[in-house]
């Protein structure tokens, strides 16, 4: 009969941790920041099919970054629980808090209790009627809910990239100027490198609170090349751009 | 520490987990089938008498189709509603209308609508209309149990197909046949009137505004000899729904520019109450 080693659990929690965030850097980053009329989120994503942000109900959205199979699933879970909600009691009883809760309550029994964490890292947002009321949670894979200010970063090189976006980001900045931050963030290489990000590299939705109902869409063509501007000047700045190491397997 | 535990406890059943199916009604018949109108059993043999929703006419325009349907809900000889609203947006391109036992509809019409979006968001795409239609006719076919004890529901479908970019009208039967309509469709008791007044009224090439007042006037020659139909109520400012649906989405015909026909309409009938011409 062979004995299991002893592992004492601080050990057990501290790998488990250390896997998942290994998991979640590998991947792109996504950039979550409120403007004075919604909510914008920005993602490096080459992929027109494969969403890494996509609509909840009618004033959620959903972001994450990790292993896709994983945090689709979890966004397909986060819809059916929505739309059987809203059905059952009423559009407005839908909250982005009770489905953070829920989302925590996942991760949290995974990371306890499989043998492997998610390795996945999500935002719930909501838009409320003014940008005081917004909420924006971000959900780790350990289960901890965050009720984020503004804006988030996650995924890739995220210290970096919150760091970046504190100094950046200032309350009532306009779509296109929170647009631009978030791309010039989602740019920003690891020494001081830059690289340009073109619309197709691009994944940009917003809730924008002034639509009625569905908040929810996703900018895409002319309208995002609108808003990121004049993307000659912005070039001019960048010393070579470096080509991402691609990211490895499932990791989207 | 390698096995999987089993007894994990989870707010979201491992219902909302699954993979798979993109629509809500069928997670919802596995998980909660209590909320499916389909899952429910009425006692054999028995009939309760409930208010029903009448007449619904669509006609195709040039560029799109254009629902309407009359305001009343009756409950054998009594008005059970003067303001009811029979044409719904099932999505951003399609309205569905209904007939039959009202409070059935309403929330057949709310399942469906929840599971049209419910698709678009888990599949990132828009149904096709055909798809769309199919939707409804399998949830008419879960109906049959009720409808076979007198709570019938018959809805019209109607939306603006984007591959062809055509208005198509959709009409089902109780056992939830769907059929494509050419030209205009009426449903309800007192559709026998509006389907005649379409046929002398509708042609093909009409514009958006003509169609919508060949849809009044069908509304009102259906409530001209159907006691069940509501005609419009100049005194309580009460007009029918249009709806318009064409390659900009599904819209409301607002009341002002809704009056506007009403008025022409029955200023018309004024000594010509057969409305000859």
């Amino acid at each position: 009969m062979t004995m299991p080693f002893y592992v004492p659990p601080e050990q057990v929690m501290k790998d488990r941790a250390d896997f998942a965030r290994k998991g979640i850097a590998r991947g792109r980053s996504v950039v979550v920041v409120g403007y004075d009329k919604g909510i914008a989120f920005v993602a490096e994503n080459p992929s027109r099919a494969l969403h890494k942000v996509s609509e909840i109900y009618d004033r959620i959205a959903f972001a994450a970054v990790g292993r896709y199979n994983e945090f689709e699933n979890l966004r397909v879970a986060g819809i059916r629980y929505a739309d059987l909600r809203g059905y059952s009691y009423d559009r407005t009883d839908v909250t982005a808090r009770a489905l953070a809760n829920t989302y925590a309550q996942i991760l949290g029994g995974v990371f306890t209790q499989e043998s492997k964490p998610l390795e996945i890292e999500i935002v719930v947002a909501e838009v409320g009627a003014d940008s005081d009321s917004d909420q924006i949670f971000r959900l780790t894979y350990d289960g901890s809910v965050a009720d984020e200010r503004g804006f988030v970063a996650m995924g890739g090189a995220s210290d970096a990239a919150e760091e970046r976006l504190r100094s950046g980001w200032r309350p009532g900045m306009t779509l296109a100027e929170a647009v631009r931050l978030a791309v010039d963030v989602l740019g920003a290489g690891e020494n001081g490198e830059r690289r340009t990000l073109d619309e197709g590299q691009l994944e940009v939705a917003v809730l924008d609170r002034e639509r009625p109902r569905r908040s929810f869409r996703r900018i895409v063509g002319p309208v995002l090349a609108q808003l990121l501007g004049e993307p000659a000047e912005r070039a001019t700045g960048a010393a070579g751009s470096s080509p991402q190491p691609p990211a490895p397997g499932p990791v989207a | 520490m390698t096995q999987p535990s089993t007894g994990r406890s989870r707010q979201l059943d491992d219902a909302f987990l699954r993979a798979g199916s993109s629509s809500f009604t069928e997670f919802v018949a596995a998980y909660r089938p209590e909320l499916l109108p389909s899952a429910r059993r009425l006692p054999s043999g028995a009939t309760i008498e409930a208010p029903h929703g009448t007449t619904i006419v669509s006609l195709l325009f040039e560029g799109g189709v254009v629902m309407a349907g009359d305001r009343r809900a009756t409950m054998g000889n009594i008005i059970a509603n003067r303001d009811m609203e029979k044409v719904f947006a099932a999505d951003e391109f399609s309205v569905v209308g209904i007939a039959g036992t009202a409070g059935l509809a309403i929330e057949l019409v709310r399942l469906y609508q929840v599971e049209l979006e419910h698709y678009e968001k888990i599949e990132g795409a828009i149904m096709s209309l055909e798809g769309k239609a199919n939707r409804l006719a399998s949830m008419i076919r879960g109906n049959l149990g009720l409808a076979m004890q007198g709570l019938t529901v018959v809805p019209t479908y109607a939306g603006f197909d984007l591959e062809s970019a055509t208005g198509r009208i959709y009409s089902y039967d109780v056992t939830g046949g769907c059929y494509v309509e050419s030209g205009h469709h009426s449903t309800g008791s007192g559709s026998v009137f509006a389907r005649g007044a379409l046929k002398k009224l509708w042609r093909p090439g009409l514009e958006e505004q003509q169609a919508v007042s060949v849809a009044i006037e069908a509304l009102y020659d259906a409530a001209d000899d159907d006691s069940a139909t509501g005609g419009p109520d100049l005194g309580r400012q009460i007009w029918p729904t249009v709806a318009v649906v064409d390659h900009a989405g599904a819209r409301f015909v607002p009341s002002d520019v809704l009056e506007g026909h009403v008025e022409r309409v029955v200023a018309a009938r004024r000594d010509n109450p057969g409305g000859a011409r």
